[in-house]
């Protein structure tokens, strides 16, 4: 099997789903002949032709509603925007439009397709190119929401958003574009859209995570391991429709609860994850049910080492939740 | 003023001069009555509106030569992406007042199963009439992509957008009509110049000259047409459409026109429309025109008018009593079709609303099992 970095796994994905199906088309800003600015469509004009990978005028709100159109008459768009802090003025495509048109029409209209975007910190770009905008998102009946941590399910994920029959915000985590590795393996895959991934095994405390917080976590794990304390890592990687029966058990497993996330706290993902907990589990939690995210700020650029979640930042918390 | 002349065919008293409209008699016919179900409809449903039997109408009257005109320039292969105001478009081409007045109660045979407020229409058959949201032109680069899609299958379709004069301020006509003059798209685009915005009028909506000026910026050609002369934006659309199915790329119309009726059912116009520019466009009402034609053709005498559009109330008025004796959507119609398959947790939210009838009786509809 290749070893590929995250971007590397994308970009196969997004060859093999175009391979084996001639509606699949890639298009946004700069996606043609330069690859994209991470390069994550490198290859595709010159392999598949500008009809099926290309340049657009730089309009979000045009791309994804282009998209639309094109996946209600029959093509299976993938859209790139080139930045998730970007992704606003397609809001109301995404969230009045691509989520509601099988609703609204009765399943006479559908939008299959999927918005790629790499979102999140790490690569020092302030306020607009460091966001993590999943919330909002998650908040939308009708969309699904999935971000990878490795190069498999990069690649796994991506192609079963691409075949799937309702609209996919696929968010890549650019911290891990080119620093995490893994086996990839050749041809088509998938990896299922309702699951989460079980990173690490343990029994005392549970960590929820997704996208570029899961190296951290699994990090803070190992730390945590060294000090005898035992935790488990999930992955939960497809953010919604979320897999609550999964957390529902890792969480009741340990009763002792940490939820990683970049984004700010206040109406973050993880308030999710705490009031399922809250609601359906909490007799079986031992600790408060705890949260380490990004501030309630704008994201910083110079100290964005402060406001990322660290290992330390989660140890402290996997600790605190442990002594409790 | 404006470069672009405004194209008419139809004289006041009808006369055509030596147009060929392309239209048989029958077709001919068919257009008029088009435009007087559009009006039956549109009684109805105001008459449905006040007696509270619906709860939201849109008026059409003043627009129906523009809607039957432009549709008349279709074929069923081609796709209309409609605005909220386009009522003659579908009954055109053969949607059925039954199916528009499923709509209009929200029951269970609506396509939208009455998630959808009244008016908001979609259709597959006998075109693709694409479902209706309420936001601006949303639909607009929308329509573009679907038109992207028929050029890259090599197919000759056309996929008609149509839109309002506030319509031209929203994101949706920016992105749309740049991305279909970039990309050729076999697209027209439809601008509806009815005079207002709810309650806007286009002076306020734009410092340019008009509308249709506004497809040379994105290299698209424009045309300005008399939106209450049938013929005319039959052949200002046939003209579009030609254009697009030879690939020749996008064109904008401007239909100048006037509302003549509220936005809505919950708008009094009488607060911002002038009383004499109402006078000055019941002067200009399509139909008397269209009739005048059809007069000069022999396709029309007095009376035929009354005839005609008793008719086309008893097939109104019967869909809407077929409609209101239509069971609602049963419950289980708010958790479907948000995906494809219904997710685990919406299943969960399906099965508490039924044990909550269960235990604490029907809130008004639904009952039994959770059956999704």
């Amino acid at each position: 099997m290749a070893i590929l970095t995250l971007l590397q796994a994308v970009n196969e994905g997004l060859k093999t789903a175009m391979r084996d199906d001639s509606n699949v088309l890639v298009f946004g800003e700069d996606v043609g002949p330069k690859g994209g600015v991470f390069l994550a469509t490198e290859g595709l004009t010159s392999e598949f032709g500008e009809e099926r990978c290309f340049d657009t005028p730089l309009s979000e709100d045009g791309i994804v509603g282009a998209a639309i159109g094109m996946a209600m008459n029959g093509l299976r768009p993938v859209a790139e925007i080139q930045f998730q802090d970007f992704i606003f003025p397609a809001f109301d495509q995404i969230v009045s439009e691509a989520a509601k048109l099988r609703y609204r029409s009765g399943g006479q209209y559908t939008a299959p397709m999927v918005i790629r975007t790499p979102y999140g910190g790490g690569i020092r770009g302030g306020l607009y190119h460091s966001q993590s905008g999943e919330a909002y998102f998650c908040h939308t009946p009708g969309l699904k929401v999935v971000t990878p941590s490795t190069p498999h399910d990069a690649k796994g994920l991506l192609i079963a958003a691409i075949q799937d029959p309702d609209p996919v915000l696929f968010l890549e985590p650019k911290a891990l574009y080119r620093s995490v590795k893994g086996e990839v393996p050749e041809g088509s895959y998938t990896v299922d859209l309702s699951t989460t991934r079980t990173v690490r095994e343990g029994d005392a405390v549970t960590v929820f995570c997704y996208g570029a917080m899961v190296p951290v976590c699994e990090k803070a794990a190992e730390q945590a391991e060294e000090s005898g304390i035992s935790v488990e890592v999930i992955d939960l990687r497809t953010l919604y429709p979320l897999d609550e029966q999964g957390v529902l058990a890792a969480a009741k497993k340990t009763g002792r609860v940490v939820t990683v996330h970049e984004a700010p706290r206040f109406c973050g993902y993880a308030a999710e994850i705490s009031a399922i907990i809250a609601e359906r589990a909490i007799e079986y939690m031992e600790a408060p049910v705890t949260r380490v995210t990004g501030f309630d700020t704008p994201f910083p650029n110079t100290l964005e080492h402060h406001y990322l979640p660290d290992h330390r930042r989660v140890l402290d918390a996997i600790e605190r939740v442990h002594a409790f | 003023m404006s470069d672009y002349e405004l194209r008419t065919v139809l004289d006041s008293s009808g006369g055509a001069g030596d147009h060929d409209s392309g239209l048989s008699d029958a077709e001919l016919m068919h257009c008029y009555r088009s435009m007087l179900m559009v009006r039956a409809f549109d009684d109805t449903a105001m008459k449905l509106q006040r007696s509270g039997r619906i709860g939201f109408s849109i008026p059409n009257r003043g627009i129906e030569a523009t809607q039957v005109g432009a549709a008349s320039a279709l074929r069923t292969t081609d796709w209309i992406f409609p605005s909220y105001r386009d009522f003659g478009m579908a009954l055109y081409h053969g949607v059925s007042a039954t199916d528009m007045m499923h709509n209009m109660f929200g029951n269970a045979l609506d396509a939208s199963k009455g998630r959808q407020m009244p008016v908001h229409f979609s259709f597959e058959e006998p075109i693709h009439f694409v479902s209706i949201s309420s936001p601006i032109g949303t639909h607009i680069p929308q329509g573009v992509g679907a038109a992207h899609a028929m050029k890259l299958r090599g197919e000759d379709s056309v996929a008609l957008i149509s839109f309002g004069d506030g319509g031209t301020s929203s994101l949706g006509f920016h992105s749309g009509l740049n991305f279909a003059g970039v990309w050729k798209s076999p697209a027209v685009f439809l601008c509806q110049n009815n005079g207002y915005a709810i309650s806007m009028p286009t002076e306020k909506q734009t410092a340019s000259d008009g509308f249709a000026v506004k497809g040379e910026a994105y290299g698209i050609p424009a045309i300005l047409v008399d939106g209450n002369d049938l013929l005319a934006v039959r052949q200002a659309t046939a003209e579009g459409v030609a254009r697009a199915r030879a690939g020749d790329g996008p064109t904008l119309i401007e239909a100048k026109t006037f509302r003549m009726g509220g936005h809505s059912t919950s708008d009094d116009p009488s607060k911002y429309v002038p009383k004499e520019l109402l006078d000055e466009w019941e002067e200009k009402d399509p139909v008397p025109r269209f009739e005048a034609y059809l007069a000069s053709k022999g396709l029309w005498v007095e009376g035929d008018r009354e005839t005609l559009y008793s008719g086309c109330m008893a097939e109104v008025k019967e869909a809407a009593d077929l409609a209101q004796a239509t069971p609602l959507p049963s419950l289980e119609t708010i958790f479907s079709d948000v995906y494809e398959e219904v997710p685990q947790h919406i299943r969960s939210q399906g099965e508490e609303a039924y044990d909550l009838l269960r235990r604490k009786g029907d809130a008004g509809g639904g009952g039994g099992e959770f059956p999704l």
